[in-house]
């Protein structure tokens, strides 16, 4: 499916979406504060610098946190979309780390009623293309 | 004239303010309020509306343009870093003063300067912050020495179309994240749902304080509703909303208005010399803060509005007891219930506000909670958050005057994220 909204790179975020083009979902990581930080900034937040900021590998496991659903966005390319699931999952090995979610293969869109959506259940993330050269992170239910 | 950053009181702890009761807020001033701008009457832009706003309040504080040597506002209209005119620009313009956006979508303070005649000013500050931090940024420049009679301007706008839309297809910078995956205003409904799963409550229980506050607002004469849509607003209404995002309906969302609002506020030893009675600041607090992640979380906000009330309780020497008048912002009222539980007003803990809800709030019993309507009772004009407390602790609120003691206030806002405290009091000690 294309997506409504491309994501356009800039030089914080250029790492991240190279690697989800290579199947990867990496997060930055601060060695001397040791946290990762999503989403990417060009310092760390908690030192305030790069000096320690590497790139990470996660698993891609993450649960859902919690959702929301969209009836009337001020993002005038979803509108035919409406209503619409927006699901929050956590990175499984740090649960601080959320990530933004449609969850579109397990429960598709234009819900016609609200979905029964597993809160804690475990996904895994695929790369689904946004564009034609430019994939970026879903999530999918572990069945 | 110097250009002034970071006045704000915003590191831990704050201690009690080397200002406190230097600077009193003596008077107020309000436009007419109208929905939208229709872009070609002058009269009705926002310059023209933040005009009446000051001449009104330097009216009601018995002062003319000569005794005033600062302006504080907020240029943008719109006070959350957005310009109007990013929004709805660029337009056809007209002859002077409306040759630019100035005056039509923004009002600076070098513009009102001009229009208005201000010969003695020598500090104006447009620092576009909500008007909680603006009341904050005066106080601080009065205590401070550098003005002494300060008028405080917030203009905020709303022309035709529908606000905030965005038709484009790519996203970049920071809203790649939110726009990549469709999220907007779902996060109020989404951070509010796990408020509810935290706490064994549910959306329906928000109709009381929502009917509650436009009783509230339909009795001041400058809200929206009171001017053009005068009509009972009942909990069947509010349960009936249109559905914006899961858990956020039409009436949690604030209604954009055209209105523009000034203050006088002055020097204690200038306060004497005023028509209305002084209202002295006690303390300001700012804050800003960032998710630990990409989504702002129950845990987030809960985390950030403690800070922000026990800064404010630091600061000001006060406890929770302490506070008559409690002007916790609203617009969405999806968040009320994070402030009232974090300063703990009426000893309301964390999970216990819609409870508080289902109690007497009303304005003439004991817990009268935004008294002046906030934006729900208003429109999306803000400034009844600086109005109301103003006027219960001057004694001049009329319909609106609670029976309960009204001798300190604390009005708070804008958003979890990033908010300014003014806590205000009819004695300076
Ligand atoms: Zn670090």
């Amino acid at each position: 499916m294309a997506r409504p909204i491309v994501p356009v790179p800039d030089p914080a975020t250029q790492p991240f979406w190279d690697a989800c083009n290579e199947g990867k979902l990496i997060v930055q990581y601060c060695s001397v504060c040791d946290r990762r930080q999503f989403p990417p900034e060009a310092a760390c937040r908690d030192c305030g610098f790069n000096f320690h900021l590497t790139w990470q590998e996660t698993s891609g496991r993450a649960k859902i946190v919690g959702y929301s659903i969209t009836y009337d966005s001020r993002l005038v390319q979803w509108h035919p979309l409406q209503p619409f699931l927006n699901v929050i999952v956590a990175l499984e090995e740090d649960p601080v780390i959320n990530f933004h979610t449609n969850l579109i293969d397990d429960f598709g869109t234009n819900l016609s009623e609200e979905p029964d959506i597993p809160i804690g259940a475990t996904c895994e993330v695929q790369f689904v293309e946004a564009e034609p050269g430019r994939m970026i992170p879903e999530w999918k239910l572990v069945k | 004239m110097a250009r002034e950053v970071n006045w704000e009181r915003n590191h831990d702890p704050v201690g009690i303010w080397n200002g406190r009761g230097k600077a009193a807020l003596v008077a107020r001033g309000h436009s007419p309020t109208d929905r939208r701008w229709d872009g070609e009457s002058l009269d009705k832009s926002l310059g023209a509306f933040m005009m009446i706003a000051v001449q009104n309040a330097l009216d009601d504080a018995g002062i003319t343009i000569d005794d005033v040597d600062g302006i504080i506002g907020s240029a943008g209209g719109q006070g959350n870093g957005q310009p109007l005119s990013d929004v709805w620009g660029p337009r056809p313009y007209f002859d002077a003063p409306y040759d630019s956006e100035d005056g039509l979508t923004h009002v600076t303070g070098q513009w009102l300067r001009q229009q208005m005649g201000f010969k003695n000013l020598r500090y104006i500050n447009n620092h576009g912050d909500p008007v909680w931090n603006l009341i904050g940024q005066a106080s601080q420049a009065i205590a401070d020495g550098r003005a002494e009679v300060v008028v405080v301007t917030y203009p905020n706008g709303n022309l035709p179309g529908r606000y905030h839309q965005d038709p484009s297809n790519q996203a970049r910078g920071p809203a790649v994240w939110p726009n990549t995956w469709g999220w907007g205003l779902s996060g109020q409904g989404f951070t509010f749902n796990q408020y509810c799963q935290k706490y064994g409550t549910n959306h329906d229980r928000m109709a009381p304080f929502v009917v509650q506050e436009r009783k509230n607002g339909l009795l001041w004469e400058h809200s929206y509703y009171a001017q053009h849509e005068p009509g009972e607003f009942t909990e069947e209404d509010y349960l009936n909303g249109r559905m914006i995002a899961r858990d956020l309906s039409i009436f949690d969302c604030d209604r954009p208005v055209l209105a523009a609002a000034a203050y006088v506020m002055v020097s204690a030893d200038r306060a004497k010399d005023m028509k209305q009675k002084p209202v002295y600041i006690l303390d300001h607090t700012e804050s800003q803060f960032s998710p630990r992640s990409l989504v702002q979380t129950i845990d987030d906000t809960e985390e950030w509005t403690d800070i922000q009330a026990q800064r404010s309780y630091n600061g000001s020497g006060l406890k929770p007891e302490d506070i008559d008048i409690f002007a916790p912002y609203d617009g969405f009222a999806v968040f009320t219930q994070y402030y009232i539980e974090a300063f703990g007003w009426r000893g309301v803990k964390r999970g216990e506000a819609h409870d508080f809800y289902a109690g007497d709030i009303s304005l003439k019993g004991p817990n009268p909670l935004n008294s002046g309507g906030g934006n729900m009772g208003t429109g999306r004009m803000r400034t009844v958050f600086i109005t109301d407390p103003l006027e219960q602790l001057q004694g001049r609120a009329g319909d609106r005057q609670v029976t309960t003691k009204a001798e300190v206030a604390v009005t708070h806002g804008v958003l979890p994220i990033t908010a300014g405290t003014v806590v205000m009091s009819t004695s300076p000690d």
